[in-house]
């Protein structure tokens, strides 16, 4: 068998194309769950690649990456930087005002002035919902979703499952997926695209999913995604082997949602205090950037035993190379990877 | 061909209020002269309808442009136009431009804004704009959040005997969302709001009409809270009528996977129960009024994402083919149909027309109600194609139309 262009062995996957089919990643909720354990494991030679003193890779050599970003990010837009420059690509990051995009044809005109150039992956970031979808209509190359309103986040979802189960890995606790595991996550679900690729990631790869929040900020209908709804923290938390914690959203709030971060922290913040008493071996998630003192106090973010916060965004770098790579093997003709359009773009 | 040369439709299925029969139909002076068994008389154009249905030119209830064409295509002969245009319809004189605008083939009855610039707060000059030709007055897409100008509006409104066209959704709970709150709206990510803000906002408008003794037509009431209040409402004998639009009984939130804009409408897409709820009410004679809610929008306003798009659709060329299928199922029968398309609404507007009766205006559609068709965006008569239908396969398409008494080419 020819190379598939991948480090996995042969066997646990369908080969080729077949393994991954899909031109973009636009959220979680179109992936299957070999599709999500094929991405995980992916990612992991790029863990190995990214702890080298040499970071290089020439697998995305002569290709062009767009990072368009129509809403402010810091993280998440110099971590597929780092992933695409890692890679070989040359990458390229467009800030663009969410306001000179809201209005008219415009942000139908930008792709199509970004398709134009000729890129052959662009990641998008957006404040509305679908956005990326919108995108990917008019563009010819791949299109990754890195966040749009409160719809969707997968690359987050998938870091995520991967730092979760190198962390489990490292208790000795690990395996392929996560039967059996009780995650709670907890906070601004209402307005949190993190939590939605998340519920769908985790469910998808057998967790018991729970989502803790004050009703208002709790989405109607969430439990027909699979998860099981608590209004109180401290009986989320109870029996729990994950906690996920998630800020407050303000800037998406349209009103008052909670009285004060203060009346928040005492209901909802994660203390060292309440983890004992709950859950004293859970693991402590958060996506970042953490409101200390509100949603999680300092001294359960920087437990070394317990957090891992920065292991997560470790493995956004590698889950993104992992992305970049799949999604252009098309286009770059690894064998096993072609499409009746592939080269379609320089055709 | 003059408007006065007399018509006799013959070998036609004659629709009227008491039932469908066979017959033949004559007008004279722009108005239905005599129907049922008669015969032409000496220089009449004589029309063969080959068995098709005679029935009234549709009166679409409540529509956002004048899209001619499409009207046309949908068998719609008057449109009652709502307020919100560009400018907003306010002022006698663009409600005095608007009611000629369609004529003579399209009789066009503006809705005047029931406060300046739509704004909620000062009343409009609703006396004036009668005068001028409003058949009605509206508060537009959107709710009127105070309810002391609301019931000051409907007093006044019901001393003119206007009938108040209400937007029924509760403007605090309704806020920016673009879907009902649910599964969909959730998995998603769309900002929405709970399919209550509705009843609300009914429950407060029909207290008010109580109160002031006005007419009060909900334009739309897509839930089954609501839609409870307005037929206890009614069983109290207030004066209270409701619509609905096609998309509201056949389609479900569903219908915006993949964030299709075209499904993107005020009020948004409801539950599958939902719409069970407002089938229920169309048979059970709760819903008055059926309309398109024609609001043809292009891509500027909808190749978006989701939540920035305009809401509304193209609907007047579905109007009839949708409510047929209603007939089809049993849920109305064909009589009944086109009193939710015509009678009713024309009722409610205070035109002579709207039903096949001696002394009517002669807005006449002959229909074949089995035509097979199907929807396509691509391909519509109007302005724009947002049709949350694109690509569906329906029966009934109107075979020719007339306008007092003239065809319309």
């Amino acid at each position: 068998m020819t190379s598939t262009g991948s480090s996995v062995g042969t066997g646990r996957f369908p080969a080729g194309r077949l393994a991954f089919p899909h031109r973009d990643l636009l959220g979680i909720a179109q992936l299957a769950r070999h599709e999500i354990l094929y991405l995980l494991a992916e990612a992991e030679q790029w863990v190995e690649l990214n702890r080298q003193r040499s970071k290089h890779s020439d697998t995305l050599a002569g290709l062009t990456v767009i990072n368009a970003f129509f809403e402010n990010s810091t993280r998440t837009l110099l971590s597929f930087e780092i992933a695409g420059k890692r890679l070989g690509a040359d990458v390229v990051n467009m800030h663009a005002a969410q306001s000179s995009v809201k209005k008219g044809e415009t942000l139908l005109d930008t792709a199509s002035t970004l398709n134009a150039m000729r890129p052959d992956a662009i990641v998008i970031r957006h404040g509305s919902s679908g956005a990326p979808h919108l995108i990917a209509s008019k563009v010819d190359c791949p299109v990754l979703n890195a966040g749009d309103g409160q719809h969707e986040h997968p690359t987050q979802g998938l870091l995520d499952a991967l730092a979760l189960r190198q962390a489990l890995d490292d208790r000795g606790e690990g395996a392929e997926d996560f039967t059996g595991l009780v995650v709670t996550i907890c906070g601004d679900i209402l307005h949190s695209r993190v939590a939605r690729s998340n519920v769908l990631c985790l469910t998808a790869l057998g967790a018991t999913v729970r989502v803790c929040a004050p009703p208002a900020l709790m989405p109607t209908g969430i439990e027909a995604m699979g998860v099981e709804v608590f209004h109180d923290f401290d009986a989320a938390l109870r029996g729990t082997d994950v906690a996920m914690m998630l800020r407050l959203q303000t800037e998406r709030m349209d009103g008052q949602f909670v009285p004060s971060p203060r009346e928040y922290h005492h209901r909802y913040g994660l203390t060292r205090a309440r983890l004992e008493r709950h859950a004293p071996d859970a693991l402590v998630m958060h996506p970042g950037p953490m409101n200390r003192g509100v949603e999680i106090d300092s001294e359960v973010a920087d437990m070394i035993d317990r957090s891992i916060i920065t292991r997560q965004v470790e493995m956004g770098v590698a889950i993104r190379m992992a992305c970049l790579d799949v999604l252009t093997r098309s286009a770059r003709g690894v064998p096993g990877w072609a499409t009746e359009q592939a080269g379609g773009q320089w055709a | 061909m003059s408007a006065s040369s007399p018509l006799t439709f013959v070998n036609i299925r004659l629709v009227t209020p008491g039932g469908v029969r066979p017959g033949a139909l004559r007008t004279a002076e722009g108005r239905i002269a005599a129907l049922g068994d008669v015969s032409p008389e000496a220089g009449d154009l004589v029309i063969d309808g080959k068995g098709a249905l005679l029935v009234p030119g549709l009166v679409d209830f409540g529509v956002f442009a004048v899209d001619k064409p499409a009207f046309h295509f949908g068998g719609i002969t008057r449109a009652a136009l709502m307020p919100d245009q560009s400018p907003i319809l306010d002022l006698p004189s663009r409600v005095s431009y608007i009611a000629k605008s369609g004529k003579p083939d399209l009789w066009v009855h503006p809705l005047a804004a029931a406060t300046r610039g739509l704004g909620g707060s000062e009343l409009g000059e609703l006396a004036l704009m009668k005068e001028a030709g409003a058949r009605g007055v509206a508060t537009g897409r959107r709710w009127i959040a105070d309810s002391g100008v609301m019931l000051r509006l409907m007093q006044y409104a019901a001393m003119l005997d206007l009938v108040v066209v209400s937007h029924a959704e509760d403007g605090g709970l309704a806020g920016a969302a673009a879907a009902t709150a649910g599964e969909m709206a959730t998995r998603l990510g769309l900002p929405s709001a709970p399919a209550e803000a509705e009843a609300l906002a009914v429950a407060r408008d029909i207290a008010l009409a109580e109160m002031s003794g006005a007419r009060l037509h909900l334009r739309q009431v897509t839930t089954r809270a609501a839609l409870d209040l307005v037929r206890s409402a009614k069983a109290r004998g207030v004066a209270v009528t409701c619509g609905v639009t096609p998309a509201h009984f056949m389609l479900s939130d569903l219908a915006l996977a993949g964030f299709r804009t075209f499904a993107r409408l005020s009020p948004p897409l409801r539950s599958d129960a939902e719409r069970l709820a407002v089938v229920e009410a169309i048979g059970d004679g709760t819903i008055d009024v059926i309309a398109s809610g024609h609001d043809p929008r292009g891509p500027e306003d909808k190749r978006l994402p989701f939540s920035d798009a305009e809401p509304g659709m193209a609907g007047a060329e579905t109007l009839l083919a949708m409510t047929l299928t209603l007939v089809r199922d049993g849920v109305i029968d064909l009589p009944r149909a086109f009193a939710l398309l015509a009678a009713t609404p024309a009722r409610l507007l205070g035109v002579d027309a709207g039903q096949l009766a001696v002394g009517m205006e002669a807005d006449l559609a002959l229909v074949d109600p089995e035509k097979p068709w199907i929807v396509d965006s691509g391909q519509m008569a109007a302005t724009a194609g947002n049709t949350p239908f694109d690509g569906q396969p329906t029966q009934g398409r109107v075979l020719a139309l007339y306008k007092g008494g003239a065809e319309i080419g």
